[in-house]
């Protein structure tokens, strides 16, 4: 189509009225309306997941502001949850905390075992290894979040009674990790199970970067006598630097997001706690699931309110992780 | 990617320093864990993590220690990395193991014909008996209609992304799509249920389908694109050179050729929100009967049985059982769908330029 519009602009002023019909109509017989219609449809379906993510902000925004207007606290610095209470007092601020400090545990935690893994797979596991390895993965990602939660709740949690007494009885003094011996439900174990299931995500897009090192630079530095080690360090992971952040904040992401594992692990409390050892707060996606059941129409509004929280937080780090990977996928196109 | 260590040549070598034999990591492991052992024997240790830890603790350093004395510094760091990547390999098969050990042991006691073939209608939470029939109904229909809803769009999304896509629309949709792969489930649901709020309507299956639906176009949409990216251009050209309509070129040229790596994108999808609870906790509530008719009225789904299994139980062991049997029909489904679709993908892969 491209081509004839062009030669109907060059074609000679005199000899160009009956050809530039003839164009027209050949171009416009070009466009069948079977062509029309496709294009029609899956234009359409592209804008629908547009209008699907805009529909998402309007409404959540719209039924809590709802609930803002009715909260007789301040929705931000409260650290209460009572919606079915006559005035409603609720605020995020335990929340908020919560599943931000769980979170973070959650991937400093995973990111360097997940490296590891991605790096094992690539540079260190026998040929025979490591397909089987990145099968074994890709399973820890199908199991459903549900099973982790009920994993965690009646596996995980009894074996962190050692765990926690070895940290209170040396690390007790520093408040972080002080115990006073209730049942392990607490933000450490949230964060450990979460670690365990973010550690997929992490090691899948970090091996695809690593496995995007150029060779030439790998046989460079072998070639000047590098170890496996010394290669990896001076060309895998400058190399992979970037991929590596965004993977983590992919799997931060995840974190944030994670309802049922961490409401079958944790047992909340409305307040914020400095140990992470003792029972306490709860996360966005944990109240939710947690207070559903028992809220009034002004409560699932409020409850509302609070998911908006957690979609716009969930939506910058997504969209920072993102633009991280397209960054980085401009500069690699050129010497893969 | 071949990085057999180019260090281990046979034939010796004036031109290399010395190197430990090839038994040395086995050999300081086992010192390690017997010095370990006894350590802890001696210091009445009597936690067998404890021990682990010491042992580990005690293997790097004596690698450490005797590779930087036999082979030198650099050789030392090199061994001191490859043993510490393999014990983060090692860190996460435990707890994979782990969770699969344990479903399957617990999931077994009561996992039968019976159990998947009857509801919980007239068992008490606490009580032994009862079944998951009523769940997989409900799982299957609400997916199923996820899915019908879902694929279409994602598969229509990604021809437009791949075959039409330039400009602003397609660069847009192209980032909100990978954005779109990280909403949070629960708020797929609570978009779902701020509808329904405003609607006035009660919880039922197709509410589900609709926060589950959500959640898995992006992911459609993303393994379709990649799918569609591997088919190579000439096909395409040669059937427009033929005067085939483009739009009949996609239909019978693009898509038969990538339909086994877009069926595989849609089951590993499917996998991925059958397991969802928490959309359908919010908008199909579950229930203990068995409900047919996905338009109305609460119906069950496997992982909000299991959750609810757990915490309405309050710690009776038949209830217990119940979630591990009916976490086991879970893995066993999510697993089952993904060996499948893997095994499609390599069976139908496109033929790729030669």
């Amino acid at each position: 189509m491209d081509i004839s519009t062009q030669n109907t602009d060059e074609a000679p002023p005199p000899t160009s009225q009956p050809s530039a019909a003839l164009q027209k109509r050949a171009s416009r017989g070009a466009t069948r309306p079977g062509d029309r219609i496709f294009l029609g449809l899956s234009r359409g379906s592209g804008i629908f997941l547009l209008v699907i993510m805009a529909a998402i902000a309007v409404f959540l925004t719209y039924r809590a502001s709802l609930a803002i207007s009715k909260d007789h606290g301040n929705f931000l610095t409260t650290f209460e949850w009572n919606t079915n209470t006559i005035p409603p007092v609720f605020g995020i601020a335990v929340l908020a905390f919560g599943t931000v400090v769980s979170s973070i545990i959650a991937m400093a935690l995973a990111v360097p075992v997940a490296v590891a893994i991605a790096l094992f797979i690539t540079h260190y596991a026998p040929r025979r290894l490591s397909g089987p390895v990145a099968y074994v993965i890709d399973l820890l990602a199908a199991v459903p979040s549900i099973v982790y939660g009920l994993w965690g709740a009646l596996v995980l949690v009894p074996h962190m009674n050692g765990l926690f007494g070895w940290l209170d009885k040396y690390f007790g003094w520093t408040g972080i990790f002080s115990w006073q011996g209730g049942a392990p439900r607490s933000m450490l174990t949230v964060s450990i199970l979460l670690a365990i299931m973010i550690l997929p995500i992490i090691t899948n897009v970090s091996r695809e970067v690593f496995r995007q090192v150029p060779q030439m630079h790998e046989e460079a530095a072998l070639a000047l006598g590098a170890t496996r080690w010394e290669v990896i360090r001076m060309s895998v992971l400058p190399f992979g630097r970037s991929g590596v952040i965004s993977a983590s904040m992919l799997g931060l992401g995840r974190a944030l997001g994670e309802t049922m594992a961490v409401a079958t692990v944790l047992s909340p409390t409305f307040d914020i706690n400095a140990s992470l050892l003792d029972p306490g707060g709860g996360t966005f996606a944990q109240n939710i699931a947690s207070k559903f059941g028992e809220a009034t129409a002004d409560g699932r509004d409020a409850l509302i309110a609070s998911g908006l929280v957690l979609f716009v937080i969930t939506l910058l780090v997504n969209g920072a992780a993102r633009v991280i990977i397209a960054r980085r996928a401009e500069y690699s196109g050129a010497n893969a | 990617m071949s990085h057999s260590a180019p260090a281990m040549g046979k034939r010796p070598s004036t031109l290399r320093g010395a190197t430990l034999p090839k038994w040395s990591p086995w050999a300081i492991a086992a010192g390690a864990v017997v010095l370990a052992v006894v350590i802890g024997l001696v210091g009445g240790l009597d936690s067998k993590v404890q021990w682990g830890l010491i042992a580990g603790i005690l293997f790097v350093l004596g690698t450490y220690g005797i590779a930087a004395r036999v082979e030198g510094r650099r050789q030392a760091k090199d061994r001191v990395a490859t043993s510490l990547v393999w014990v983060c390999f090692l860190i996460a098969v435990v707890p994979l193991a782990s969770l699969i050990w344990t479903t399957v042991k617990r999931g077994v006691k009561v996992f039968d014909i019976y159990f998947l073939t009857h509801s919980m209608g007239v068992v008490a939470d606490s009580e032994p008996g009862g079944g998951i029939y009523h769940a997989i109904i409900g799982t299957l229909e609400q997916v199923g209609l996820a899915t019908l809803i879902a694929a279409p769009i994602g598969v229509l999304t990604a021809v437009y992304l791949v075959e039409y896509g330039r400009g602003k629309l397609s660069t847009a949709i192209t980032f909100f799509v990978d954005v779109m792969t990280g909403i949070p489930s629960i708020v797929a649901g609570l978009f779902i249920l701020s509808l329904m709020l405003i609607l006035d309507l009660e919880p039922f299956g197709f509410a589900g389908s609709l926060a589950l639906a959500i959640l898995m176009m992006p992911v459609v949409v993303r393994s379709t694109e990649e799918m569609l990216k591997l088919v190579p251009n000439e096909l395409r050209e040669a059937s427009l050179a033929l005067g085939v309509p483009k739009w009949r070129t996609i239909l019978k040229v693009v898509l038969p050729t990538s339909i086994g790596g877009i069926t595989t994108g849609v089951m590993l999808a499917v996998a991925r929100i059958t397991g969802e609870t928490a959309p359908v906790l919010l908008l199909v509530w579950g229930t203990n009967f068995i409900n047919t008719n996905p338009f109305s009225g609460a119906q069950a789904s496997l992982p909000l049985y299991i959750y609810q299994q757990y915490a309405n139980s309050a710690g009776s062991n038949a209830a217990y059982d119940r979630a591990w049997a009916a976490a086991l029909a879970l893995i066993a489904f999510v697993m089952i769908l993904n060996m499948v679709a893997r095994g499609i993908a390599r069976w139908k892969a496109p033929k790729t330029g030669r």
